[in-house]
């Protein structure tokens, strides 16, 4: 069946904020849709708060709205732009969420309004409701684990009588397992089935039987309207069941299910997809297998896209999005082409690899956090690795994480385990961890056989055995040494995905005299194509993964190319927003004649897609794999070497030019990169310059920390070089906490970690500057000197708070005129003075009048989007065609840059935080950044646009109700505003004591006043809030370090979802939106309106 | 200096070389059985691919694959072991088989012997350690090809690899079609005669469900097999070139319109050949379990188990059968409907051994079409 001309438009509905269990991957699906249906002829319109996606781009929609995703704010889009449809399933389980709430409101789904296509209501209430989802599994003969339903505590032992314990809390409709516990013990259970509750929307939790390490796998299914189902993908987790999926190592295709096993996985799959009636698109079914008799089990379905469906497209080259939107539409699946062999879709992909990939975690910046896995999804991020085997893809998985490992052991940080007894490892085994996967490979090194290990952590005998295999080839190799390797002897490590890196430390030689060898020997990698179909059919897309083998199959080509290194896996600081900037990259330099080349390893994102880049290397960011990409580009471009970008994709890439040939970086050069690294070459820049700095220097040790803290004075800001996103970056006020910030960086340095103190790369320890506060400037320089200023923000939070955690504001809000050119001033000097050729954001502090320049990166920065959402100016695709050459006159007159406009609306970035997951962390912001994504509101004011950013954040502020203020007593005079606007606003107020007599003071008087938690009697802050009678907490930290009410006060509010903020600052701007926001209605704009 | 390559099992690996008819070289290590001392360490055969990525049991032990060295293009292969119930006859007919990886440690509860073991057990050997999907790839765009694997002088292997004759102008039929008749007992009442051109042991087990089957050598006669008064005649898949095999397609000419008839795979090309149709040889045959056919009457769309490297002429069909069947990757004829009399059969295997089960409806088809003669 052809598309339907019955319907013109659709609306898109996008998944928000990147945040734990929903990150880039529904960028890549919805840019994906937004492309094809646009292609189809359809007018579509979106709506995504995130403005940090390629998909609210305003090229990919005809109408992007960057608002809240909320029913009330989504319905307001509907009744402006009347489209005749809603595709509901590419935005998680946001737009999922989102799209029951509209249809529950009769909004759409029903006569006479948008018709859900995708999946109906029904459809989804079917498989996102848990006891409908298990009735209709029972319905046609597929087991289910035994369960049931509750709504209550008492409902809830009922069923745990009959179902038993250990059993699994599952709540309904949540995202990435949020709320979902194991229970062994009856205590347990009280504690995990209450929390479920409370964390479902409706209240509601399925209580099941545990199956806990019995084998997990999930196949992505499509369907079309013709109801032919085809299989994707299959998919085997490495940890067995009880770790969710999102933080479990998994493994395309599934290994050790035999044909029989598979069919009849197949089978039930279809079976599923058709009862719950999702009509068209792509769902995934997970099944748990009991490893000893084969009994499968249906565990759960999602009806829509998700982080599987990603990662199943880049494992396969089959793009499920791409084609779920065209079945959406009305076509059948043979009536779509497979892009990469111009076979029809109607088929199952074959592969000939072994795709691993493995999650990414946060840990060290959550403290308090346990680090311990379950079925609650807690990475931030992930890797995938293609190999031809098990071995070389887990082996290059390992180094593609970029934690400082190179693969499985066989590097300096393997030293960690070796303390441990082989009785300590197997027991720590027996609990999943981000280490687990080490701690295996240790026991398997020293010898403890397969057997006795998979009867501590259940890991299948097969992935066992095939990482025994590895630490065999290793003590070979150890044994044959680095002198007398042969041709055969270094092919066959290499295909065991052994990195030079780890051969160096194995052999204790430096790791280019291990390529150089290598090379010698003749052992250079071949590159195979992702081509759906196991060699079967010519593959049109260059899509490569590196395998040591005979055959090359990188086309040549003598076409001018340019390599964009990327960002690698998600993490806390950098994740979607430089893979906005690398896939910005490829498109402008596509369209300016270049053959551009990508090189990445996350899956979630849109710079892998096949089509985004002329080629795609599926490949580790480190130096043995990059230089092997561009040796392999200068090969085939008959040994012209291509230009490289390196300041795209974050720190990655930057990390990795040293070590590039110095001729092939484009742009800024290495050594200007290393002039804003490092110390001492910076502050000569800066005072030549005359541009004011912070008080400070660098150390390498405690002794000349203490040095520079006698001379600047504390407090201090602490902060290793090289790293993104503040990590172990910390405000330090007396010698005690200097001395233990300094050993902690020590530490890691030992270990390889990112953020580690070593000579090399010395630790900045600077005055801070309280009450600052933060600019952020990003502009771009091109090789004629002119500099073209993208964006400056204004930082709500003061300095101190990390900018990445911090909301912003462009224009700034507060800042006279004459001082933010003063700063654009600055930022044109220091461009030129480090001869940047490319993109430089530059941080500043403004004290009073004075602003001082905290740092600059010659590099595209965080907020690049966002300044490219807020003002339509595309500074991403502008920075690569300046480090390719072009100049910045010359793009005016092309048209990339259009003449200067001034704006009427402001723009509000906001970030958004991981605390609802770990409500053991204190949410107070510091300056080590712990956010996950960003929203952006923009409105007419600041008030407004802080408003929507707030509500697209999750933070609804109210307008009636009681809200909580705890001072800290720097911040109590601007309280004094906060609690008169709160009365202005007829809220009313709670306050701890001191707050409450400090309003009092003058002339607020305030509703209630709470005692001290540590007085134990009476009602105190954490009681009232927990009674459910707070709307809003303003709690702005007291003191530094130890337990006090403040942290025990934000951890409460978290925990019961109380909004709050955390800074005077922010409950400033709060009261401001709120204040707006009274008897006004919520009105929506969209960005090519914005921009015109 | 240490033996390194002992780390890949208990035995010191085997250094050997595949080589191509075309003179292509790969190196690899020996698997499974010794090579025989009369082969002169030589194994040689038609070396085809198979994209499936599990079921290798099923697949080496499938008839069809009579004279042809098996490449498998998924990497590992082995994991799940070996069992008795996987197989589809008491043993291989392959002449070897090539792999990147073969498992060392399977790991399945099902599983009773790794896959090296049956491969021991069986006498056949194989090569492990080879760039398959070059291989593949050369195989895909030259076609099928014959090929010699073993540890004597790649010079020699060329030799053996170009004196090897191919599967086209042999009767491959009649070295692996059942000596003896057979019966496979069933609760159903129907009685099934069944031509073992190469027969699998999923296909008894689909037809066991729908009568007793007694299973007949290739040779067999019309007149034989009419003097057991079946219900419907089925004809198996089996290795080779349908050309060959002519005294099994004037058996069918003489049944045709007397007996429903289904047929499968070869059964498919010697029944066309019956009506008048006539079959070539495909560049590169058909070996996996992913092929999308579509069903013209429905217009549904079938992922099929595909292994066959001859192929019906639509064209010669006109006028004699419907085609009901059409490969979606190739355009090549996948099934037909004989008119005029009781006869269908499809190109595919809808037993799926190994494969997905979307086409076993068929032997319902089957079913009625017997009911209702």
């Amino acid at each position: 069946m052809p598309r339907r001309t019955d319907i013109e438009s659709i609306l898109i509905i996008g998944s928000g904020p990147i945040v734990i269990g929903q990150a880039c991957e529904f960028d890549y699906s919805g840019t994906q849709a937004c492309r094809v249906l646009r292609e189809e002829g359809f007018r579509v319109i979106l709506v995504n708060s995130n403005p940090a996606t390629i998909m609210t781009d305003p090229d990919f929609a005809d109408a992007t709205y960057v608002e809240p995703i909320t029913p009330d704010v989504v319905a307001r889009i509907i009744e402006r732009e009347r489209p005749d449809a809603v595709l509901p399933t590419l935005g998680g389980q946001t737009g999922l969420n989102t799209a029951m709430a509209l249809f529950e409101r009769g909004l759409i789904g029903v006569p006479g309004t948008p018709e859900m296509i995708g999946a109906n209501a029904l459809a989804i209430a079917t498989a996102e409701d848990r006891g409908k989802f298990k009735q209709a599994m029972i319905e046609i003969g597929l087991a289910v684990p035994a369960s049931g339903i509750a709504h209550t505590m008492e409902q809830a032992r009922e069923v745990v009588a009959a179902v038993g314990l250990p059993c699994i809390i599952r709540p309904a409709y949540i995202l990435g397992g949020r709320g979902t516990g194991i229970a062994s013990t009856a205590a347990e259970f009280e504690l995990a089935a209450a929390h479920g509750i409370a964390s479902s929307p409706i209240g509601e939790i399925l209580i099941e039987r545990s199956i806990a390490g019995w084998k997990e796998f999930e196949l992505e299914v499509m369907r079309d309207q013709a109801d032919n189902c085809v299989i994707i993908c299959s998919i085997e987790n490495v940890d067995p069941m009880g770790v969710h999926t999102g933080d479990s190592i998994t493994v395309a295709p599934q290994q050790t299910l035999s044909d029989v096993e598979y069919q009849q996985m197949r089978d039930a799959a279809f079976a599923c997809i058709r009862r719950v009636g999702v009509e068209t698109g792509g769902s995934n079914v997970q099944f748990a297998v009991n490893p000893a008799t084969g009994e499968q089990v249906v565990i759960e379905m999602n009806p829509r896209v998700s982080r599987s469906s990603a990662l199943a497209s880049k494992a396969t080259g089959f793009p499920i999005a791409k084609i779920a939107a065209k079945l959406a539409v009305g076509y059948t699946l043979d009536e779509i082409t497979n892009d990469i062999t111009g076979t029809p879709a109607s088929f199952e992909p074959t592969l000939d690899y072994v795709v691993t990939k493995i999650p990414r975690w946060a840990f060290e910046k959550l403290p308090g956090t346990t680090g311990i896995l379950g079925t609650q999804m807690q990475s931030v991020g992930e890797v995938m690795s293609i190999g031809r085997t098990f071995p070389e893809s887990l082996q290059k998985g390992l180094r593609s994480l970029e934690l400082g490992r190179h693969g499985l052991g066989c590097d300096s940080a393997e030293a960690q385990l070796s303390a441990q007894s082989d009785d300590n490892l197997l027991a720590a085994i027996a609990v999943a961890t981000p280490d687990r996967i080490f701690q295996v490979g240790e026991l398997l090194q020293r010898g403890v056989t397969v057997d006795r290990i998979h009867d501590a952590c259940r890991i299948d005998h097969w992935f066992l055995d095939q990482m025994s295999q590895i630490m065999e080839e290793r003590a070979a190799l150890a044994d044959i040494g680095f002198s007398s390797m042969t041709r055969r002897q270094w092919k066959r490590a290499k295909q065991f995905g052994f990195s030079d890196a780890q051969l160096a430390w194995l052999w204790k030689v430096d790791e280019f005299a291990v390529r150089a060898a290598r090379e010698a020997a003749g052992v250079i990698p071949t590159y195979k194509t992702v081509d759906t179909c196991a060699a079967e059919f010519a593959a049109r897309t260059p899509y490569h993964y590196s395998a040591w083998e005979d055959e090359n199959e990188v086309r040549p080509s003598d076409r001018p190319r340019v390599i964009i290194l990327g960002s690698g896996p998600n993490r806390i600081g950098q994740g979607i927003e430089f893979d906005y900037c690398c896939v910005h990259a490829s498109f402008a330099l596509r369209e300016a004649g270049f053959e551009t080349v990508m090189v990445n390893c996350n899956p979630e994102t849109v710079s892998t897609d096949y089509d985004t880049s002329d080629r795609l290397y599926f490949e580790p960011l480190t130096t043995e794999d990059v230089l092997n990409v561009i040796a392999a580009e200068t090969a085939a471009s008959g040994g012209v070497a291509p230009k490289v970008i390196v300041s795209l994709g974050g720190q990655t890439p930057l990390k990795l030019s040293g070590q590039l040939p110095v001729g092939l970086i484009a742009g800024t050069s290495s050594a200007s990169i290393d002039l804003a690294e490092d110390r001492e070459k910076w502050n000569a820049l800066c005072n030549t310059l005359r541009i004011p700095q912070p008080p400070g220097g660098t150390a390498s040790d405690l002794e000349s920390a203490i040095a520079i803290v006698d001379d600047v004075g504390y407090p201090v800001l602490v902060r290793p070089s090289y790293v993104l996103g503040g990590r172990a970056m910390r405000i330090v006020h007396d010698g005690e906490h200097l001395a233990s910030a300094m050993k902690e960086l020590a530490g890691f340095g030992s270990l390889g970690k990112e953020g580690g103190l070593s000579a090399e790369r010395p630790v900045l320890i600077d005055r801070f500057l309280e009450d600052a506060i933060e600019v952020d400037v990003d502009a771009i320089r091109d090789r004629t000197g002119e500099v073209m200023i993208g964006g400056v923000m204004e930082h709500v939070e003061e300095a101190g708070v990390h900018s990445g955690d911090s909301a912003c504001a462009i224009p700034p809000q507060t800042l006279p005129r004459w001082v933010v050119e003063v700063i654009e001033r600055y930022t044109r000097a220091i461009a030129n003075a480090l001869e940047v050729c490319g993109p430089i954001n530059v941080q500043f502090a403004v004290l009073g009048t004075t602003a001082f320049v905290i740092e600059a990166n010659p590099r595209a920065s965080r907020t690049v989007p966002f300044v490219a959402k807020a003002t339509g100016v595309p500074l991403a695709k502008i920075a690569s065609r300046v480090m390719l050459g072009a100049t910045l006159a010359e793009l005016r007159i092309e048209g990339l840059i259009r003449p200067p406009r001034t704006f009427a609306h402001v723009a509000v970035k906001e970030a958004v935080l991981p605390f609802s997951r770990f409500p053991e962390v204190d949410t107070a912001l510091g300056p080590e950044m712990r956010s996950t994504g960003e929203v952006m509101g923009i409105d007419s004011t600041f008030g407004r646009a802080f408003f929507k950013a707030q509500l697209a954040a999750g933070t609804l502020l109210p307008t009636e109700g009681t809200v909580f203020l705890s001072l800290a007593d720097s911040d109590k005079p601007a309280g004094l505003v906060v609690a008169q606007r709160l009365r202005d606003l007829n809220l009313s107020i709670a306050s701890t004591k001191g707050t409450g007599e400090y309003l009092g003071r003058f002339g607020i008087t305030v509703d209630q006043v709470v005692g001290k938690i540590s007085d134990g009697h009476g009602i105190n802050a954490v009681k009232l809030i927990e009674s459910g009678q707070i709307v809003f907490v303003v709690n702005t930290p007291q003191g530094r370090g130890g337990r006090t009410d403040g942290e025990q006060i934000r951890k409460t509010a978290n925990a019961h979802h109380v909004s709050s903020v955390t800074t005077v600052e922010a409950a400033l701007a709060a009261v401001g939106g709120m204040a707006e926001m009274v008897g006004s209605e919520l009105s929506v704009r969209s960005l090519q309106e914005y921009h015109q | 200096m240490v033996q390194h390559e002992h780390a890949r099992g208990q035995q010191p690996a085997r250094h050997a070389a595949l080589v191509l008819a075309d003179g292509s070289v790969f190196e690899g290590e020996l698997i499974g059985s010794e090579l025989p001392a009369a082969s002169a360490g030589i194994a040689s055969g038609e070396v085809v691919f198979n994209t499936v990525m599990s079921g290798y049991q099923e697949v080496l032990t499938d008839p069809s694959y009579a004279g042809q060295i098996v490449t498998f293009t998924y990497p590992h292969i082995g994991n799940y072991g070996t069992n008795e119930f996987d197989r589809e006859a008491e043993r291989p007919f392959c002449r070897g088989v090539i792999v990147r990886d073969m498992a060392r440690r399977p790991s399945n509860y099902r599983s009773e012997a790794s896959l090296d073991v049956m491969l021991r057990r069986f006498g056949l050997c194989g090569i492990a350690g080879i760039d398959t999907r070059r291989l593949t790839r050369i195989l895909r765009d030259t076609g099928a090809m014959p090929g010699a694997f073993g540890t004597a002088a790649e010079v020699d292997l060329l030799a053996a690899a170009r004196a090897e004759p191919g599967t086209d102008g042999i009767d491959l039929v009649a070295a692996v079609t059942t000596s003896e008749r057979y019966v496979v007992a069933s609760q159903a009442a129907r009685r099934i005669v069944a031509f073992d051109f190469g027969i699998k042991s999923t296909m008894l087990r689909h037809l066991g469900e729908l009568g007793t089957v007694e299973v007949v050598p290739a040779s067999t006669t019309a007149a034989d097999v009419l003097e057991l008064r079946p219900d419907g005649v089925f004809l198996s898949n089996g290795p080779g070139d349908p050309a060959m095999v002519g005294y099994a397609v004037d058996t069918i000419r003489e049944l045709l319109g007397q007996v429903p008839i289904f047929g499968i795979c070869l059964g498919h090309q010697l029944l066309s050949r019956a009506i008048g149709g006539e079959t070539f040889k495909l560049p590169f045959g058909h070996h996996g379990g992913n092929h999308p056919v579509r069903h013209e009457a429905t217009g549904r769309v079938e992922i099929t188990s595909q292994n066959h490297n001859f192929c019906v002429d639509p064209a010669s069909l006109n006028g004699k059968a419907d085609v009901t069947h059409l490969n979606l990757y190739d355009n090549t004829n996948e099934g037909m409907r004989v008119i005029g009399a009781p006869a269908f059969s499809v190109q595919y295997h809808p037993e799926a051994g190994p494969g997905p089960h979307d086409s076993r409806y068929l032997f319902n088809a089957f079913a009625e079409l017997m009911d209702a003669s």
